[in-house]
């Protein structure tokens, strides 16, 4: 079964510890023009996740709300199937990983992730594509994800889909401040890594128009036919020739007898 | 006809010539450094971004305006109109042409273009992009291919026996696999749901993408004839050119009817003259690039040759516009502004161009294009 992290936001606060924690693990340089914190952080080459400090409203009150992002590895991801090298492909524990050596560099994964996650190393000679990999190594191993375990605050929990989903519903119902919704649970299909708040999501910059459809079914309703297209269309396309051959010959042979 | 055996090589260098040579240079040299440096430096391309004019107009415009040859070959080939033979040639020379720039434009456009065969062993058949990579690749090589016959009329002609033989297997393939990547290429946008614009995102992305190609190759046919008639003194009949724009008409009427019908489907109609960036180069492309040329064929100056060429280009027009507002225009709302491209994806674009008709004009002066009637035996 797939692994999953459930962030809850009520308890962030915005310390930033679990980008400095993926930048260490992942190895990623600091920028500092791209700061992975702040109330304008931009997920980048070196910043595979961030947390974005966001004023906003509750109850006609100002607060300030802190929302990590990061790859959230959809359940059906649209970015594998993109891909028609196989460069991203989900591991059976979750996490959907690159493989770096794959990739022809077309960017299409890019324009379909839904969230717009991937990035690109458009500075380098020969770029690759970027995005969090939800540390694999340690997932497969049963461990959380390095930005899971340094959080001071446990905003984040690390368990099976089935079993985070079960508690970020416990958790929205016994509790009256959330909101009835949590996100990733239908986004796209489903995503393994799921969001509660208290705040609607879409003040906190949230997609809420993402699809419910699986993304990859989008592209399978229309290559699904390709076969028909390759026996149905040839078949009438060669019908057509030897037909309209047959008969151009025949009105010649015609047209010669009348001249005799 | 002029190229026979014992003639030498010839290509006359005229002042737009030396230019187009500049302009082809010039791009080789953007295109080289674009290659040791990456695409940061020389394009405009970013995060926000990741495709542009290179993909929107090298590739997505390329492919769709080089569908000529897919058109023509159906009606002269597969269905034997003879009428239209003369044309055969040059439409599929000029297919020909434009699906190895587009390959040209696909290998800069990769980040990793040493990679370029990975996708031939990765097998990623789930993605759209999957089928269009295999479909462009085998199309251009059929289309080289193809070339080979009008090669061996004049170099290494002991294969020609060999190539008169193929043809047909050539031909139906070469009319099947554009069918194919044609639609493909709008089927890449489908992933696109609730990013691409409503004016252009439909489920009926693909079925535009293939009218749209198909239709806009009598089009072509119009205004490269026209151009290549008055360079080389070889005039086209009107009636095969009203004939072949009669035939892309009815296809525009069923596109636009289609349209119509989508947009009721899927409750559209409000973004249509909504005003806005989207709305407007929507009615230009449809307006300009479908409707006009519409009237312009129903009306009397369409029987005319100026009337036919207009058509074409606002058809050929059309067509770019369309492909542009898919990548660009139509993402803008949900991306943002944030792309204009640069000065170099520019000038890589138009010296990609310039290049092909530079080869146009060489194979056309040295080999049998222009006013091939006969049709083959064996085809
Ligand atoms: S969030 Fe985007 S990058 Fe991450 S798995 Fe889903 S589609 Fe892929
Ligand atoms: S850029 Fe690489 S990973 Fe992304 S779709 Fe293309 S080949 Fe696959």
């Amino acid at each position: 079964m797939s692994k999953g992290v459930l962030v809850d936001l009520t308890k962030c606060i915005g310390c930033g510890s679990c980008t400095v924690a993926c930048k260490l693990y992942n190895d990623n340089k600091f920028e500092k023009d791209s700061p992975a914190i702040g109330e304008n952080p931009k997920l980048t080459d070196e910043n595979w996740t961030i947390v974005t400090a966001k004023k906003t409203e509750k109850d006609g009150q100002p607060v300030w709300r802190y929302v990590k992002q990061q790859c959230l590895h959809c359940e059906h991801p649209a970015c594998a199937s993109a891909c028609f090298a196989k460069a991203f492909q989900k591991t059976e524990e979750g996490p959907v990983i690159y493989y770096p050596h794959l990739c022809v560099g077309c960017r299409y994964c890019m324009l379909a992730c839904p969230f717009d996650i991937p990035k690109y190393q458009w500075e380098k000679s020969f770029p690759l594509v970027t995005k969090c990999q939800m540390c694999s190594g340690k997932v497969a191993k049963g461990e959380a994800p390095a930005c899971v375990s340094v959080c001071p605050t446990n905003v984040m929990t690390f368990g099976e889909r089935d079993e985070i989903l079960a508690l970020a519903k416990k958790t929205i119902e016994s509790d009256s401040k959330y909101v009835k919704h949590i996100y990733g649970e239908k986004e796209a299909g489903g995503t393994d890594w799921i969001y509660i708040s208290d705040v609607p999501f879409e003040q906190l910059g949230f997609r809420t128009d993402v699809t419910t459809t699986p993304l990859p079914e989008y592209s399978h309703s229309f290559l699904k036919y390709t076969p028909y297209v390759i026996v149905g269309w040839g078949s009438l396309l060669t019908g057509m020739y030897l037909y309209t051959k047959r008969r151009n010959k025949i009105a010649q042979e015609e047209k010669k007898d009348v001249h005799l | 006809m002029a190229a026979t055996n014992t003639q030498s090589w010839s290509f006359r260098l005229t002042p737009t010539r030396v230019l187009l040579f500049i302009l082809a240079g010039m791009a080789a040299a953007i295109a080289l450094w674009r290659l040791i440096v990456g695409l940061g430096p020389t394009t405009n391309l970013n995060d926000q971004w990741p495709w542009g004019l290179w993909i929107g107009f090298d590739v997505l415009t390329g492919v769709a305006l080089a569908g000529g040859g897919y058109s023509t070959a159906l009606i002269v080939h597969i269905l034997h109109i003879n009428k239209f033979n003369e044309i055969g040639r040059s439409a599929m020379l000029t297919s020909m042409l434009g699906y190895l720039l587009v390959m040209a434009g696909l290998f800069l456009d990769i980040g990793q273009w040493f990679n370029f065969w990975r996708p031939f062993v990765s097998w990623g058949y789930h993605s759209v992009l999957f089928e269009v990579f295999w479909c462009v690749s085998l199309y251009t090589t059929i289309q080289v291919i193809e070339f080979g016959e009008i090669l061996t009329e004049r170099v290494a002609k002991p294969w020609h026996k060999f190539f008169r033989k193929i043809m047909p297997f050539l031909l139906i393939v070469g009319v099947l696999l554009p069918t194919m990547h044609q639609s493909s290429l709008g089927g890449l946008y489908l992933i696109e749901v609730g990013k691409l614009h409503p004016l252009w995102w439909s489920p009926f992305i693909p079925l535009f993408f293939l009218m749209s190609s198909f239709f806009v190759g009598p089009a072509m046919v119009a205004v490269e004839t026209s151009l290549a008639g008055r360079a080389y003194n070889h005039q086209v009949d009107l009636k095969v050119l009203r004939g072949l724009a009669k035939i892309g008409g009815t296809l525009m009427v069923i596109y636009l009817a289609l349209k119509a019908i989508d947009f009721s489907n899927r409750d559209a109609w409000q973004y249509v003259f909504a005003g806005g960036l989207e709305s407007n180069m929507f009615l230009l492309e449809t307006i300009g690039g479908v409707i006009i040329p519409l009237i312009i064929l129903i009306s009397p100056w369409g029987k005319t040759r100026s009337g036919l060429v207009t058509y074409g280009a606002l058809t050929a027009l059309g067509v770019v516009v369309n492909r542009l507002n898919v990548v660009i225009t139509g993402m803008v709302n949900y991306y943002g502004p944030g792309y204009i491209p640069a000065w170099t994806e520019i000038v890589v674009s138009a010296g990609l161009v310039a290049g092909g008709i530079l080869a146009y004009c060489f194979i056309v002066e040295n080999f049998n294009i222009l006013g091939h009637h006969e049709e083959h035996e064996a085809a």
